[in-house]
């Protein structure tokens, strides 16, 4: 094989090559986070059916992205956990959760906030609104998994199975309001035909996409050096104890 | 076979056979997933029962808005373009709540007339500042209700359309 994923599965390189992005990647976050909330809040065109209420779009639309977009890189992660036994993606389906369900929560807030102004209700059963209230549940057990065994591999194991099961819900939710009636409209952006979303309004759609995109590459990174740096600690403890 | 090879392809059988059974449950009960039935769908039905709650989905038929002789009670007749209904509904309407806008409605049939209790606003998949709306209606490229996107993609924006830089 001429590309070698493992490659990626040392440690040791990923502590050298986070090291290296981590900065950059605040930086973009920074930048993204404050030119997105201007343009968001202050330079963008109200919107002709819903005024100013659109804005909301620029925080519900990028979460709920993320939302999806996180469980599905979890998936492939605790997918080559499984199958490969590498523990840095291990690691990494176990530091993607809690980032995943803070987004997946965040889209399901702002979309509620959202549907009173503009529905008239703050909930309703939908296949869309449902699916994706699901997938804060897979989430939430993904985590709860994890630490439920006494034997951390047992939980890293099971947690994989249920996250690789329930990706089997990641074209529910993207599909939904197709193969559906729902209340949730359909897809203004990833559609044939290009999005219908004017310009002006895609532009702090992309900023706060990059803002939220690096925040999440950001708290990944800091989280997964943490427990790598945790666990070289406690080998070293043990060492103490045992030599 | 390798242990890592069979691991993988436990996976991808484990993740097809999956998909096939939440495919058949999806659609063996697509009729409890629809979040509202179109008028057409609901002509089609044999007899619903008046005790039956129901909700339907359209667009608000233009012309059709009116309010009874007791001044609260709002009537308008919800269309798929092929059927219609009329629903009487006694409370507040939404804010986008307009003849040509997409609404979903809740409640008990009384003969032909759906007593709706609940009426909910939909909007589409478009969002642009009003000014490029009303450049685009005039100009004849673009409908309410139809998708914006070929309209954009074209350039069709006129340029005395291009929303002042005060929002």
């Amino acid at each position: 094989m001429a590309f070698n994923i493992n490659a990626f599965a040392n440690p040791k390189r990923f502590m050298w090559l986070s090291a290296l992005l981590l900065p950059w990647v605040a930086v973009i976050t920074v930048l993204a986070t404050a030119a997105g909330l201007y343009f968001a809040l202050f330079d963008s065109p109200v919107d002709y059916q819903q005024g100013e209420t659109v804005r909301i779009m620029y925080i519900h639309v990028p979460a709920a992205t993320m939302s999806i977009a996180i469980y599905v890189s979890m998936a492939i992660a605790s997918a080559m956990g499984l199958i490969w036994k590498h523990p840095l993606s291990d690691l990494a389906a176990k530091c993607m959760s809690p980032i995943g369900a803070a987004f997946t929560f965040l889209a399901l807030i702002t979309g509620s906030l959202w549907g009173k102004p503009m529905w008239g209700t703050w909930w309703v059963w939908d296949a869309r609104l449902t699916s994706e209230l699901l997938l804060l549940f897979l989430y939430m057990g993904h985590m709860a998994l994890l630490n439920a065994f006494d034997d951390p591999s047992r939980g890293t194991k099971s947690a994989g199975i249920l996250c690789i099961v329930g990706v089997i819900n990641v074209p529910i939710i993207k599909f939904s309001v197709d193969w559906w009636n729902t209340l949730h409209q359909p897809a203004s952006l990833m559609k044939s035909g290009g999005p219908a979303i004017h310009p002006d309004m895609l532009l702090p759609l992309g900023l706060m996409w990059l803002c939220f995109m690096g925040y999440f590459v950001l708290v990944l990174f800091i989280r997964m050096r943490s427990e790598i740096i945790a666990s070289k600690v406690r080998a070293l403890r043990l060492r103490q104890v045992h030599g | 076979m390798k242990r890592k090879t069979r691991r993988l392809y436990m996976v991808l059988v484990g993740l097809c056979a999956l998909g096939a059974v939440a495919a058949i449950v999806l659609a063996a009960l697509e009729d409890d997933i629809v979040f509202f039935f179109s008028p057409t769908e609901i002509m089609e039905k044999d007899v619903i029962p008046a005790d039956q709650r129901i909700r339907i989905g359209g667009l608000v038929e233009s012309g059709s808005v009116t309010k009874a002789a007791d001044g609260v009670t709002n009537l308008f007749s919800v269309t798929d373009m092929a059927n219609t209904i009329e629903v009487q509904y006694k409370g507040i309407l939404p804010d986008l709540f307009r003849e040509g806008q997409g609404v979903v409605t809740e409640g008990y049939f009384q003969g032909k007339t759906l007593l709706a209790d609940e009426v909910l606003a939909k909007h589409d998949e478009n969002y642009m500042p009003p000014e490029v709306a009303e450049a685009l209606k005039k100009s004849g490229k673009w409908k309410e209700g139809e998708p914006i996107s070929e309209a954009l993609k074209n350039g069709h924006v006129p340029d005395d359309a291009k929303p002042a830089k005060e929002y």
